[in-house]
């Protein structure tokens, strides 16, 4: 290659890109999979490559009319028509649309084979681009490669035969996938070194044990020539809907924001906070069990259904019955405002699927019921199905995601002791949330009692006061300041003389001359 | 009883000459006259190549007498040929 069309490649080489419509796999992409390219996917067994592989022709079909051809070197076209029918992918309806062709290279039990002499694939390969041609193909998959391996007799066999099959499919101008299997989670791309046969552009799927929950993720690790996202995300595969990437981390930060306030359904505490609450904010409300959280959230979801809000509570750990009977105590009648419409209230036990699926479901959940308000209690329930990783890209990801539809969030946390201290679930999200309520005991002169601080109030001035917090059956009385005790946030509460307060109080009296 | 045989290739290359001219020779040798040769170039007829479920070139289906066989090459090693057509390396009457 001259030095002239070196470079006029460079300026003029920028790949296009075909998007594969996986839901977040284009945007961790940027675009999609290299159009006219074999890209690699490979991963351990059970990484849902054949998912993968299949739903890279099933979203074709199904938003645009591309057809697809699939090559299947393990599993029978029955055993994918059938496995396939709980996502919603009806194969079989597709063959008949010739929207979808399968090459079948599955292993047949009852013929044995004798090998005398070279030989190569070209029967594969000329069916293929029959089948590529009789369909009008744009897309193929081939599931999984490692099946050529054990059928040819040597690996310079198989280059060569790997070389022919990429430049042939980019003759047939179709994007592929292969799929490849590896032996571990982190190693080698794919066994038998096949990265070295069609290594421009490889894709790896994890399926990781991470402190005994299981975690997919998915990761690029090359594009040549073009750009993509780094390292690993994590994805979900959903009954009906197949494979979702979650792209938590490539998430760009463009929300709206407003100046618009919205009660937080206490009078008090609306003006401890500067006259409430931003609309497109999210309130983390924190405190140890018994402190108020679930009341505080009671007030929120039905302070925002008093004024005409839709608001969406999502219950973790009480039942249905439980928190109605509770409302009802509180004087708020969330059957009634369910059924006009404007509250929804979803109870779920955390651990019954795991937090990614938890995060799509919650999504999906306001997408269709479109609230003013969401609130979750609690947040520290679901931390207990998650890794501490997974915990904190849920979170971002449903701080993010309601933010962008401006609406308001409260989310509650427990604190594992019962005076002072944070959470682990604090630590994680207080740098995301935009404004935190700390509920703590006082323990005092022999008495437990409530208080109640704004910590931190973004874009607004809030009060410093710990304020004394009393609950009775009409609900949440905000007090007067705790002005007696000192060391409440810090877990260990004493009592000061109304002389000393007295006196720092005179160390601060604004006698009109200081410049601060 | 005649030896029903189905020989795959991929156009004119030399391994698809190697394996058409090395079945001849041998069934020439073994079972003079009592043999069918079908040629499938899969470039002209890849949908028989799938319904056969053919992968790779020269691959050669013994469709009768049964048990079924399939050998893939240029048939160039001709003890293993003779073993998948069943015909244990000596030339005997056909009965």
């Amino acid at each position: 290659m001259s030095p002239e069309s070196y470079i006029h490649n460079k300026t003029n080489g920028a790949l296009k890109k075909l998007a594969t419509s996986i839901p977040g796999f284009d945007h961790i992409c940027e675009g999609g999979l290299p159009e006219n390219r074999t890209t690699l996917l490979s991963g351990t067994a059970g990484s849902a490559k054949t998912v993968f592989a299949v739903q890279f022709l099933a979203e074709a079909i199904r938003r645009s009319g591309d057809a697809g051809v699939f090559v299947t070197f393990e599993e029978s076209p029955d055993d994918i028509r059938r496995n396939m029918l709980g996502f919603g992918w009806d194969i079989a309806a597709w063959e008949e649309q010739r929207k979808w062709a399968f090459v079948d290279a599955s292993p047949q039990p009852e013929t044995d084979e004798i090998v005398s002499g070279d030989y190569d694939l070209g029967a594969l390969l000329a069916r293929i681009e029959h089948a590529v041609r009789t369909v009008n193909a744009k897309r193929v998959s081939m599931d999984s490669l490692g099946a050529i391996f054990t059928f040819l007799p040597n690996p310079a066999r198989v280059r060569s035969e790997l070389f022919r099959t990429a430049s042939a499919l980019r003759r047939m101008n179709v994007t592929a996938l292969m799929t490849a299997e590896r032996t571990h989670e982190y190693g080698e791309v794919a066994r038998y070194g096949i990265e070295e046969f069609v290594a421009d552009n490889v894709i790896i799927l994890r399926n990781t044990l991470e402190e005994e929950k299981r975690r997919r993720t998915v990761e690029i690790l090359k594009f040549r020539g073009t750009a993509h996202q780094k390292g690993e995300y994590p994805f979900t595969i959903i009954p009906g809907e197949g494979v979702i990437v979650l792209p938590l981390s490539a998430m760009e930060l463009k929300q709206k924001s407003s100046d618009i306030r919205v009660s937080s359904g206490s009078e008090e505490l609306d003006r401890m906070c500067g006259g409430g609450f931003f609309r497109d904010s999210v309130i983390l409300v924190s405190g140890a069990t018994g402190t108020g959280k679930t009341l505080m959230t009671t007030e929120f979801i039905a302070g925002g259904a008093k004024n005409g809000e839709r608001c969406l509570l999502f219950a973790f750990e009480e039942s249905r019955e439980q928190l109605f009977r509770n409302a009802r105590g509180w004087g708020h009648d969330f059957a009634q405002m369910e059924q006009e419409g404007r509250l929804r209230v979803i109870c779920e036990y955390p651990e019954v699927i795991g937090l990614e699926d938890h995060l799509i479901r919650m999504k999906n959940c306001i997408e269709e019921f479109k609230p003013n308000r969401v609130a979750v209690d609690s947040l520290t329930a679901l931390e207990r199905v998650s890794t501490v990783k997974g915990f904190r890209e849920f979170v971002i990801g449903i701080t993010s995601f309601i933010k962008h539809k401006e609406i308001t969030g409260l989310f509650t946390a427990t604190t594992p002791s019962l005076l002072g201290g944070a959470s682990v679930t604090e630590s994680h999200i207080s740098t995301i949330t935009d404004s935190i309520i700390l509920l703590r005991y006082v323990e005092m002169l022999g008495e437990i009692r409530r208080g109640l601080a704004v910590l931190k109030m973004r874009g607004s001035a809030h009060e410093k006061h710990i304020r004394e917090v009393m609950i009775d059956s009409n609900g949440m009385h905000i007090g007067v300041p705790y002005r007696d005790v000192s060391g409440i946030l810090s877990g260990s509460p004493t009592h000061v003389s109304s002389a000393d307060i007295d006196r720092i109080a005179g160390l601060f009296v604004d006698d009109g001359k200081s410049g601060g | 009883m005649t030896h029903r045989l189905k020989l795959y290739i991929t156009g004119r290359t030399h391994s698809s000459e190697q394996a058409m001219e090395n079945l001849r020779r041998l069934m020439e040798q073994q079972v003079p006259g009592a043999y069918e040769i079908t040629i499938v170039d899969v470039l002209e007829s890849p949908q028989e190549a799938e319904a056969d479920r053919v992968l790779a070139t020269p691959t050669l289906i013994k469709e009768s007498p049964p048990p079924t066989r399939r050998i893939l090459g240029d048939l160039s090693d001709t003890n293993k040929v003779l073993l998948g057509l069943g015909l244990n390396g000596t030339p005997r009457k056909v009965s």
